[in-house]
């Protein structure tokens, strides 16, 4: 059965129509990347999927899973870098979903997803002092603690370089398949060395592709 | 000394300021954390402005000035809220109208009433204006903001850091920033009557940006805002009495100090 459903779903911004008409399911253990020119809508439809904007036509149905237990990783550039806050503080706000004040299980879930990140040395570190890359993992091992089932990811590797990128694109992947959990990334990366994931959302006005990763890439070979 | 300080408490002015000083202090460095991080500092400088004006009313009306101003500026802070929500840039601006034109609604109402006694009271604060009644709403509404604090607490750190996440995770934010406006204005209300409508707002923000330069965990920012605020504020207290300068200046002169020492120790270090 598929963990969402859009169903003939409009978003946008008062009254401009951003996406329209989407219509598609996100099975169980998919890694979807969502690809597109900037002003594509990328942002807008994980938005709409988190419930942070109204659709203004059609639905997001969620089977099995509720809306605030999706993990969430905003692009890094929203969050202040030199927010004076602990690794554990930020890691343990991911479990706010469930409770107001931690129990001792929402502190073990933590470490353990600091543990599957491997950055259980830098838990007592501030978030100021950090690379970008370990920054990344920080909010990485937070969307974790909200969601045992669906993680979406906006540009996670934004500002990397190339040894973190591929790092994290690692992790990832790993949380996919060894940990069974749903991924939707939203990226600009296309180029063959850093491919991944088994579905493709291509977003492009009046051209919308969604399928499996082998077909996008047999398409753009056609059009080149 | 220590007699002479002992010898402030037998004056039941001194006591009252003690009192409400001390809870005001405590529950600024509180709001103060959030709204420095969020960079929001001036939120609390337009609404000590707004509580001027209101005040200025309710004394010409004849009302209550603490029952009066604090409905009064909660609203305002709503409309603060709803003007940075909608348009990030022109908020700054938004605030700065706003607390211009209280101010100045206040002083030309005071000045065609002739009522001019109090003006220099609500611009600079004065221990002396601190009655009973202001006492025991200080009291109560600071032991709310308190509960209110520690009960969000988790929350309001999610939302300081990453108010998008925060709403993912099904947070109402919205909600939290409506608590927080009202936490804000009643802190700048109260505060008012001791500090004055011009240096209530250093109250709120001298104390975090201190603890900021030194702390690096969010708890320990906010405890160390806590100390460095009520600790600027019994010096200042203290050192106003013995040399009869004015309780609000010389708060702020002890809150100025501890940023100093801070500054230069973060700078050494």
């Amino acid at each position: 059965m598929s963990l969402i459903s859009l169903k003939n779903l409009s978003l946008g911004y008062d009254n401009q129509i951003v996406l329209k008409g989407i219509n598609l399911d996100i099975e169980e253990d998919d890694f979807i990347c969502i690809v597109g020119p900037n002003g594509s809508g990328k942002s807008t439809l994980v938005k709409g999927i988190l419930g942070l904007i109204k659709p203004m036509k059609g639905k997001v149905i969620y089977n099995n899973l509720k809306q605030n237990f999706i993990g969430y990783m905003p692009q890094e550039a929203k969050v202040d870098a030199n927010f004076p806050a602990s690794v554990f503080e930020i890691v343990l706000s991911g479990c706010l979903n469930k409770t107001l004040f931690y129990k001792k299980n929402d502190k073990e879930i933590a470490i353990n997803n600091l543990k599957i990140l491997g950055i259980e040395n830098l838990k007592d570190k501030c978030f100021c002092d950090l690379s970008g890359g370990q920054r990344q993992k920080v909010l990485l091992a937070r969307s974790l603690c909200a969601t045992s089932k669906l993680l979406i990811l906006d540009e996670p590797s934004n500002n990397l370089d190339s040894k973190s990128k591929k790092d994290l694109y690692k992790l990832i992947n790993d949380l996919n398949e060894n940990h069974h959990i749903t991924i939707i990334m939203i990226t600009h990366d296309l180029d063959h060395d850093n491919l991944i994931g088994n579905k493709i959302l291509s977003l492009r006005e009046d051209d919308i592709f969604f399928g499996s990763t082998k077909d996008f890439v047999r398409r753009i070979h056609h059009d080149k | 000394m220590i007699s002479s300080i002992i010898d402030m408490f037998s004056y039941s002015f001194m006591v009252k300021a003690f009192v409400v000083g001390i809870l005001i202090s405590l529950c600024a460095s509180l709001i103060g954390v959030s709204l420095v991080l969020r960079k929001n500092s001036m939120i609390g400088d337009g609404l000590s402005h707004v509580g001027f004006g209101a005040f200025a009313v309710a004394t010409i009306l004849g009302f209550a000035p603490l029952e009066f101003a604090i409905p009064i500026v909660v609203i305002v802070s709503f409309l603060i809220l709803k003007l940075n929500e909608n348009n990030k840039i022109h908020g700054d601006s938004a605030i700065a109208l706003i607390s211009a034109s209280s101010l100045a609604i206040g002083t030309f109402l005071i000045s065609i009433t002739g009522v001019n006694t109090d003006i220099n009271n609500y611009l600079f604060g004065s221990i002396l204006s601190i009655n009973n009644s202001d006492v025991i709403i200080s009291i109560i509404l600071s032991i709310i903001v308190i509960l209110i604090y520690i009960i969000s607490f988790n929350k309001i750190f999610a939302i300081t850091f990453d108010e998008r996440f925060a709403k993912s995770i099904g947070i109402n934010t919205n909600l939290y920033n409506i608590i927080f406006a009202t936490l804000c204005s009643i802190v700048v209300v109260i505060g008012m009557r001791l500090m004055g409508s011009l240096l209530i707002s250093s109250l709120i923000i001298f104390p975090s940006l201190s603890s900021l330069q030194i702390f690096k965990k969010f708890r320990s920012v906010v405890i160390f805002s806590i100390v460095i605020s009520l600790l600027s504020f019994i010096i200042g207290l203290i050192v106003s009495y013995l040399n009869a300068t004015p309780t609000g200046a010389t708060i702020v002169i002890s809150n100025l100090v501890i940023f100093i020492i801070f500054k230069i120790i973060s700078l050494i270090k």
